[in-house]
């Protein structure tokens, strides 16, 4: 989230897209409910009449994998009626930026096109420069190669019989909605974007997230109290382990993982700090390099960082090892072992039969849980015989998070501690003991062996993160902020060695300093600040909420980012009856501002967006594989033969696979209805937790499907019938919940049902629950995060 | 940390406020806040954060000072400023996940070809698992890729997990896979 929860409060209109708080995130309905108790609107677009949906102002149902075309017409919308915040969109978004003569887009292809590498060379869309080697910018917008002319011109097709052809919503519907919502561009108005896996689980799931973000920046909604882009995320430390860098292509803080092209740190830090030549953008990536010598630092303390460098395992080039990508190779038999560490792959993964095949190919697999899953019992799942599975299971029993003492992180970035209540149950053990004690073990191994390959990343690898031989989750939270590994003077101060850094703006690239994640530099300084329990506010903080005092925030407990954009360029608020910031007396007052300069317009001001190189919000993004402006797309798999906007039916760059598990298809008879995944309030994610407690299990006990009255009709199903439920990659059985939450829609001139199942069963109980929603569900991913298409593929219901 | 007297009478008096609205005709405000009271008798009170969604609600953990020690309650903070005391239905079932005769408490090991599990300790099994990734490191280990680039990976193992762990966890597991070598490193964010 830009924002936070409390924040949601502040709003004066909330758009639900793609998210379903009122069930997923319950308690933060109380903020909602609290803006609209002060008049705040509140706008729900889902497919489906959520619970959300009953509390909102205005819902406008839209087909699923629509979501482009809806808001290409909303920016059509703000753009022809021109309702946009023009002195923000000029000062703080790359509106006026003159795009390169390589630039083009034609019938739904921009330029730079490899149809061999299904891949875009992205050079073509390079901003122009002047001889200073400074972007080009019209100010007043007219330039037509500047972005918001070509914007205007990508977005003109989006008319609204265009888009109430394909999303299914009606004409008159879309244009309360625009109206509505577009409201918010007024300068004293905040509007906020809410969504979750309904945006992002797509093969346009990134583009649907850019395009929200474009609407923002139009209408002067990020930086504000009550505004921003709001990532609902679903599990309560997925902020934390994503800052923390598990995943292929980041290290800690969003610092890239190297890649084998990059042999030296030099090389590294030449091919990965962007550089700027405008003395008014901050450019703060171009700080990087002291974030990797850090991270060094911490992992290879003894090391200098450019060697601790060459240790570090590098990706090859180009590669993709992502998740989908990654069950893709275990199905080919390419791993020998696998960690399954709290995760639930054999039911949580699109096309999870192919999984549970994959699996078989292992020969061992260490599982992490709490209860028993369908992964750690892959071996006697249905259609299985385990007497032909050679792969070995060791189940590791974890303890509960309130059994183990450390820090998560919200979706608010709020970095929160935990203290243990209640010692881990029996033989349970807290993940990090599990860890600690797990790579002793082969620490030792290697130690001892003489002949043993590589040791030196691994017996030299910081591990001293236990206390007693008990892992230290404290000492591990001062090595994550950063501390002084030699005595150094910066400024008028001087730090000792062991002296925590105070914040990421100290960190140093020549190894004086180690932090194992810099965005968290500051979290544990004199104090373990994500302890905090202060409610002291000023007046000004108050107003919005922003309780300075509780826990810490990531950055720099700075609870709303992108705040610079919330002044003028004098640092007066936009909004002055919800200030986020405001420059007081050669200072500024309220949240801790994006970085310390003065306004903008001030002599030694700087831009607004201080992490984009050139220092303005992107609404023209060159840098994503898809292009730069959000482009509608068809699903993978989708009930039509073709679409308004351009011939090129589906993304041409969507992450895709062969082989004979991956069955596809669009517009064919066997499988004529659309079906998205989605989640009820009592239970969580596969299952895992929530099944095996009864008071949940009790209220949710099995898996169902919803359809329309119409749909139902059709099929002659009725309410608690038992249906089956068939994709082109497997079948389930459910039972059939008939409600006119489901509507049939209008679809480029023909009738569209959709049906919607939940994902939280799977067959290792309850006995009669169901199995996987993801048995159905396609591995066809986004091709910037891999992310897979689980909320719009098509499927068959029948009466079983 | 032990909840503050001051912020645990406030609590007290938040359940007997809303037990007096209890709507059985009968005036049990007295009786119920002794229950409420006696349940938590014999307690210590700790914080701790929800693990279910992502907006961070605070909890207090009650846990009991005798016998086996374990916990005896869990409810919404009600200092905490983002849920002010409430929880959602699985918020407020922790304490049913915390205390379950279905949790897993032994290491299992299912073994090629088996039809189950055996019950096994951690030493044995942490000493198999490590011999198994040296053996499988040692085996497969890329030096150097096919143009001849230092790579110093391994791409045999591969992991995912987990956004259920804290963040020191998060962070020396990712320390673990990387000086291992290994880049098939996701999890649930991915997905």
């Amino acid at each position: 989230m830009t924002n936070h929860w409390i924040d949601l409060k502040n709003s004066d209109c909330i758009f639900v897209i793609g998210s379903n708080p009122a069930e997923n995130h319950p308690i933060s309905f109380k903020w909602i409910m609290r803006a609209k108790d002060a008049g705040g609107k509140l706008i729900c677009v889902d497919p489906r009449f959520t619970k959300t949906a009953g509390k909102a102002d205005f819902y406008a149902p839209i087909r699923s994998g629509s979501d482009i075309a809806f808001f290409g017409g909303f920016i059509s919308y703000i753009l022809a009626n021109d309702l946009m915040f023009k002195d923000y969109v000029v000062n703080y978004t790359n509106a006026s930026f003159i795009v390169g003569d390589a630039y083009d887009f034609k019938d739904g292809m921009f330029s730079g096109y490899n149809a061999e590498k299904k891949a875009y060379d992205k050079s073509k869309w390079a901003f122009a420069k002047d001889e200073a080697g400074i972007v080009k910018k019209d100010p007043s917008l007219q330039n037509p190669r500047c972005v918001y002319q070509l914007m205007k011109k990508h977005y003109e097709r989006y008319t609204l019989k265009a888009v109430s052809d394909i999303t299914g919503c009606a004409q008159d519907k879309l244009e309360q909605c625009y109206k509505l919502y577009g409201a918010t561009g007024a300068p004293e108005k905040t509007g906020t974007m809410l969504y979750a896996m309904g945006q992002t689980q797509h093969t346009v799931g990134v583009q649907n997230i850019r395009a929200m973000s474009i609407i923002q920046l139009l209408l002067g909604n990020i930086g504000v109290a009550g505004g921003g882009i709001n990532a609902l995320r679903g599990e309560a430390n997925v902020q934390g382990s994503t800052d923390q860098g598990l995943l292929f292509h980041i290290l800690p803080g969003y610092v890239p993982t190297p890649a084998a092209s990059m042999q030296e740190l030099k090389t590294y830090n030449e091919k990965n700090t962007p550089v700027s030549k405008d003395p008014k953008s901050i450019n703060w990536w171009g700080n990087r390099p002291k974030y990797l010598a850090s991270y060094l630092k911490a992992i290879y303390p003894k090391q200098k960082p450019e060697d601790a460098y060459k240790w570090l395992p590098k990706v090859e080039d180009g590669k993709d090892y992502s998740w989908l990508t990654l069950f893709d190779e275990m199905y080919k038999g390419a791993f020998k072992g696998f960690f399954a560490w709290g995760q639930n792959p054999a039911a949580s993964t699109a096309n999870c039969g192919k999984v549970r095949e994959a699996m078989t190919k292992l020969d061992w697999m260490v599982t992490v849980n709490i209860f028993d899953t369908e992964t750690a019992s892959f071996w006697k799942g249905p259609g299985m015989d385990p007497k032909k599975i050679k792969t070995e299971v060791f189940f590791l029993p974890c303890c509960v998070s309130i059994e183990k003492e450390g820090s998560i992180s919200n979706s608010g970035r709020w970095m929160q501690w935990r203290y243990p209540g209640p010692a881990p149950l029996g033989g349970t053990k807290p993940d990090g003991d599990l860890i600690y004690e797990l790579f002793e073990k082969i620490k030792g191994l290697y130690a001892k062996d003489k002949k043993a390959v590589f040791p030196d990343p691994i017996v030299n690898l910081n591990w001293d993160i236990a206390t007693n031989h008990v892992f230290d989750p404290h000492k591990v939270a001062k090595l994550i902020n950063g501390y002084f590994l030699s005595e150094k003077t910066i400024g008028d101060k001087t730090y000792k060695a062991g002296d925590p850094v105070p914040s990421f703006a100290l960190l140093q690239d020549d190894g004086s300093t180690c932090s194992g994640n810099w965005i968290y530099a500051g979290s544990y300084t004199d104090k373990n600040m994500a302890a905090r329990r202060d409610k002291t506010q000023t007046p000004m903080q108050e107003k919005i909420g922003l309780y300075p005092g509780w826990t810490w925030c990531w950055p720099v407990n700075r609870r709303i980012i992108y705040n610079r954009a919330s002044v003028d360029p004098q640092g007066k608020p936009y909004q002055p009856t919800k200030p986020v910031i405001e420059w007081q007396d050669g200072k500024w007052v309220g949240d801790v501002p994006d970085g310390p300069w003065p306004p903008m317009a001030d002599e030694k001001g700087k831009y607004a967006f201080i992490m984009t190189t050139e220092g303005f919000a992107q609404l023209y993004g060159p840098g994503r594989n898809d292009g730069p402006f959000p482009e509608h797309y068809e699903p993978m798999e989708c009930p039509i033969p073709e679409h308004p906007f351009s011939k090129v039916l589906n993304n041409p760059t969507a992450l895709k696979f062969t082989g004979n598990r991956e069955g596809h298809a669009s517009c064919d008879p066997r499988f004529p209805f659309i079906c998205s995944t989605y989640r009820v309030t009592e239970h969580w994610q596969t299952g895992v937790m929530t099944r095996w407690t009864p008071w949940l299990l009790e209220a949710e006990p099995q898996m169902f499907v919803e359809m329309s009255p119409e749909l139902a009709a059709l099929r002659g199903i009725k309410g608690g019938d038992k249906c089956t439920v068939e994709s082109a990659r497997g079948s389930l059985w459910a039972i059939a919940i008939v409600t006119e939450r489901m509507r049939p829609m209008q679809v480029m001139g023909q009738t569209v049902h959709m049906v919607g199942i939940p994902w939280h069963f799977g067959w290792v109980y309850p006995k009669d629950g169901g199995d996987s929603a993801n048995l159905l569900t396609a591995s066809v991913g986004d091709p910037n995060t891999g992310i897979p298409e689980t909320k719009a593929f098509m499927v068959n219901v029948k009466k079983a | 940390m032990s909840l503050e007297r001051r912020e645990f009478l406030k609590l007290s008096a938040a359940t007997v406020a809303f037990t007096a609205f209890g709507g059985l005709g009968l005036d049990l405000t007295t009786v119920q806040a002794a229950a409420d009271l006696s349940k938590l008798k014999g307690s210590k009170q700790t914080t701790s954060v929800c693990c279910y969604c992502s907006v961070g609600c605070g909890l207090i953990v009650s846990t009991g000072l005798e016998g086996k020690g374990r916990a005896v309650n869990v409810e919404g903070d009600p200092d905490h400023p983002i849920n002010e005391g409430s929880l959602c239905p699985k918020g407020a079932s922790i304490w049913q996940l915390t205390e379950n005769d279905k949790r897993i408490t032994k290491v299992l090991y299912r073994a090629p070809n088996s039809d189950k599990w055996q019950v096994k300790s951690y030493e044995w099994a942490l000493d198999e698992i490590a011999k198994r990734v040296k053996k499988v490191r040692d085996a497969a280990f890329i030096a150097k890729d096919a143009k001849g680039q230092t790579v110093n990976r391994l791409e045999a193992i591969a992991s995912v997990g987990s956004a259920a762990m804290d963040n020191e966890e998060c962070w020396i597991y990712q320390q673990m896979l990387r000086a291992l070598g290994l880049t098939y490193i996701e999890h649930q964010a991915r997905i």
